[in-house]
């Protein structure tokens, strides 16, 4: 055991803890339940956060590497009343059906629109490959993606 | 007001998106435990001695569960009798469950399982179709003559279709949570049909008298997977909850969900069929194998509808399918979306495109020729009605895909094709089928229910058991009910699927939720927007007053099959289902000539739904369904040896990812059901019926390579291109 100093989205959390514990169980546990474990192997996404602005799976990350790191999950991209470009354009899509894979998909989408404002379906595919998503057939949310970035694009 | 055939967003997004939509492994709290499960090491043998000291030993607090301890019969009641709670004696197959563990943490529960010991004598598996031999259930239908017109026919053309195992693979895996509390036995958890888990714990846990209650968290995607699994899982959270006497969660992780839940049925359909020489079907004679794995569970009911629909949508006058479910010792094999539909159909439309090259017609006019057209008789001697829309499907498909010119431009590009390892593109086409609502007399038997209830405030509330697993049940029920009594969707609230709080409608599944649940709940609001009467104030003044004058306000409609639509088990005959959706699919794959590897590229779609109540999320449903289809035709494959399903994680269980999936354009048509007040026919099923067809059609019109069975990996491509003659 040993303690570890994380923000989550914007909050500063002290945890006790095994150092190799996984990310994803130290966020659940501390309510962050946006944070989704699909395989625990890295291959399904829904466990994706930003660590230091990189999307990383939380479910391949020993809560050791996160110490004092700035974490940001998809309770901190998607503001609480849905007003953002992204949310919005996932609801109007139709990008969201179980939303299981969604809170991961929302934050691969967030960093890469920060990264990339104005990306093509392509990028998009690219960008999201890590995130799997069983209900869509990923149609609707790669609309959602590129309709957010021309949102976005349009009011600044 | 006009709100069916427009799309409001759903209601649970933005909590999705947030993450606190509440899922089963986010409800549990500090106090609750967890569980774990013991499973066998054999596919096939018999239990000599479980023991559970060592692990007690270990852990003092742990508790222990094996089948000696169930209050009850060990059987989870489905269809028949035979799917044992835990093992009991005999093993039936791999990781069948044989003892339950709980503990304050996760850990502990998994290190305490660990220490269980189970000592089995093995015994010789029956694994595979050639294998086996223990029939779990037939049925068979008989149309016309089909010895005679094959005797006598122009051409016979024969053909063996064979299609493997495939997983669901739903994003969130199974959980249920379970308390005992006052008498009362509360279980929550990710399901698809809450009264099939309530009439399971009925049994379980008859003689303690406990009242049963069985509630739906947010659950992430089922396809099937999530309909008669949860009885088992529900079975043993509640178990370990009774016998420990604290709130219990088990949940699976992607191993154990893969290695222990059911999966699509592997099918052998073999077809001889009678053609004359322009084209047109004069016989079919069909047999249909499933392999049911180790117990019967929902097999003779997804054997009902593979049989129904494996002559394809086509007129025929003489048909005969024979169907068999065998019995292997793998987990029970299951629900899977489309239910047996797409193993049979994947076989009438390989052997359509069989027959057009045969006799040297492209597949677009073989089907035309074929085609169901209104007025037309099915084999179970049902009539099908005006909305009946083949034709207009396929030539839609064909046309927004311009499919017959590229076809032949493959077709000859293909024979002049240079060595230079470029990739070569394919199309193809595949039609189908599919009924909507339960086979038969199925509705008849359910007698689902649903009802409205408005509160003092004049908020109507829907009163049902339909669940929402990614569809978006819940804004389709607000728009349906909204536009019955004249006020917007969002006025209409949804009370959660709780068997102590709705009537039983059924379970979500059979693509029946909007067609018949949405008829009830039609229905049941005119009944009241008819007793509130009409005014210039809005709906929820009036009812306020009329709650005030006369009291609580509520109407429950039970289903009533209309008369004369009858089917006949004994004989398959009659009305098989009350309407029926209608799709096609056009695929466009390229393919590396020298790895074989496939690359879908586009899917064009045009299904005939009815009525899109929502057509967002109900193009939305045929997209994820789609994909499902043609990932299926050439890269999810659930290898098994010597029972063991070899690719038990996602590392290895492949789906597509963003990289892998073609752009999807869908076209809905929509021809209104005469069998329901809305029109609306199924579609949650319909799209997994002629992806994969379609896929192995192109990558034939690509490569030159029929391939008869799904997957067509690589690895298969490659061996009929090197056994071909
Ligand atoms: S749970 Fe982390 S990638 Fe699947
Ligand atoms: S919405 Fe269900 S997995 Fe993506």
């Amino acid at each position: 055991m040993s303690r570890h100093a994380l923000i989550v989205d914007g909050r500063r959390i002290l945890v006790e803890r095994d150092p190799m514990d996984r990310l994803l169980d130290v966020l659940r546990d501390a309510g962050a339940k946006g944070v989704r474990e699909g395989c625990g192997e890295g291959e399904c996404g829904s466990c994706t956060v930003l660590l230091d602005d990189q999307p990383v799976c939380a479910c391949l990350v020993p809560v050791f590497q996160a110490d004092g790191a700035s974490i940001v999950t998809s309770a901190g991209v998607i503001d609480a009343a849905g007003q953002d470009a992204l949310a919005s354009a996932m609801l109007t899509e139709g990008g969201v059906q179980c939303g299981a894979c969604t809170p991961g998909i929302a934050v691969t989408a967030h960093a890469l629109l920060a990264k990339d404002p104005a990306p093509d379906r392509d990028a998009v595919r690219d960008a999201l490959a890590g995130n799997l998503c069983r209900c869509t057939g990923y149609e609707r949310i790669l609309r959602a993606v590129l309709r957010a970035a021309t949102a976005k694009e349009e009011a600044s | 007001m006009g709100v069916i055939g427009t799309s409001p967003p759903r209601s649970d997004g933005l909590d999705k998106l947030r993450g606190t939509a509440g899922y089963v492994d986010d409800l549990a709290g500090e106090d609750t435990w967890h569980g774990a499960t013991v499973r066998t090491s054999v596919a096939c043998g018999t239990v000599l001695a479980i023991d559970a000291a060592a692990a007690r030993a270990a852990d003092p607090d742990v508790v222990v569960v094996t089948a000696a301890d169930l209050p009850g019969p060990n059987v989870l009641p489905v269809i028949q009798n035979d799917w044992p709670v835990l093992a009991d004696g005999t093993i039936e197959h791999l990781n069948q469950p044989v003892a339950l563990v709980a503990a304050p943490t996760r850990a502990r529960a998994r290190a305490a399982a660990d220490l269980v010991s189970v000592e089995v004598e093995p015994s010789e598996p029956v694994l595979g179709l050639d294998a086996a031999h223990e029939v779990l259930a037939s049925c068979s239908i008989d149309h016309g003559d089909v010895d005679v017109a094959i005797a006598d026919a122009e051409h016979v053309i024969e053909g063996t279709f064979e299609s493997g195992l495939q997983e669901h693979v739903y994003i969130e895996t199974q959980g249920m949570l379970a308390r005992v509390e006052g008498g009362v036995l509360t279980v929550v958890g990710s399901l698809q049909c809450p009264y099939y888990l309530q009439h399971a714990l009925e049994a379980v846990f008859a003689p303690t008298g406990f009242e049963i209650r069985v509630t739906q968290a947010t659950t992430g995607g089922g396809f099937g997977g999530k309909e008669e699994f949860p009885d088992q899982i529900g079975a043993h959270a509640a178990l370990l909850a009774w016998k420990s006497g604290h709130e219990v969660v088990l949940l699976y992780d992607r191993h154990e969900d893969i290695i222990g839940t059911t999966k699509r049925h592997p099918a052998r359909v073999t077809h001889r069929t009678a053609v004359s020489g322009d084209g047109t079907l004069i016989a079919q004679d069909i047999e249909v194998l499933l392999d049911g794995g180790a117990f019967v569970t929902l097999s003779p009911v997804v054997l009902s509808r593979a049989v129904i629909h494996a002559g394809g949508p086509y007129r025929c006058r003489n048909v005969r399918i024979r169907g068999r479910v065998l019995k292997t010792n793998t987990p029970p094999n299951g629900a899977f979306r489309g239910f047996g539909a797409p193993q049979s159909q994947l076989g009438a439309e390989r052997q359509m495109d069989q027959i057009a090259r045969r006799l040297g017609i492209d597949p677009l006019t073989a089907r035309r020729i074929n085609a169901y057209r209104d007025g037309d008789v099915t084999p179970t001697g049902q009539v099908l009605d005006a909305s009946t829309s083949a034709l207009e499907v396929l030539e839609t498909t064909a046309r927004r895909a311009d499919f017959l010119t590229r076809w032949k431009t493959n077709e000859s590009a293909r024979v002049d094709a240079l060595d230079d390892g470029a990739p070569r593109d394919g199309i193809g086409i595949a039609l189908a089928w599919h009924g909507s609502g339960f086979t038969g007399d199925g509705e008849r038997r359910l007698r689902a229910r649903a009802g409205i209830e408005v509160d003092d405030g004049g908020r109507p509330w829907v009163l049902s058991a339909s669940t929402d697993f990614g569809q978006g049940t819940e804004v389709v029920f607000q728009q349906i009910v909204a536009e019955a009594l004249g006020v917007f969707p969002e006025d209409v609230g949804i009370r959660p699927p709780d068997t102590h709080l709705v009537p039983d409608s059924g379970p979500t599944v059979a693509s029946r939720t909007v067609m018949i649940v949405g008829s009830l709940l039609h229905r049941a609001a005119r009944e009241i927007r008819g007793r509130v009467g009409d005014g210039p104030e809005p709906f929820q003044e009036r009812a306020a007053a009329w709650i005030a004058a006369n009291g609580p306000l509520k109407a429950e409609t039970m289903h009533q099959t209309p008369p004369g639509a009858t089917f006949d088990e004994s004989t398959y005959r009659g009305v098989a289902y009350p309407a029926y959706g209608w799709i096609c699919d056009v695929v466009e794959v390229s393919v590396d000539p020298d790895t074989l590897l496939v690359t879908p590229r586009k899917v064009t779609v045009a299904c005939d739904v009815g009525r899109a109540v929502n057509p967002a999320l109900c193009a939305g449903q045929i997209e994820g369904g789609t994909l499902q289809a043609v990932a299926w035709a050439y890269l999810e494959e659930v290898k098994c040896e010597n029972g063991r399903y070899l690719n038990d994680r996602l590392q290895t269980c492949l789906i597509p990812t963003t990289r892998d999936a073609p752009e999807l354009d869908v076209r809905l048509v929509e021809n209104p059901s005469p069998a329901g007040p809305l029109g609306t026919k199924g579609v949650g099923e319909i799209p997994m019926d002629a992806g994969a067809p379609a896929t192995l059609a192109a990558i034939e019109n690509a490569t030159g390579i029929a391939a008869s069975s799904v997957p067509a990996t690589p690895e298969r491509l490659l061996e009929l291109m090197e056994d071909a003659p």
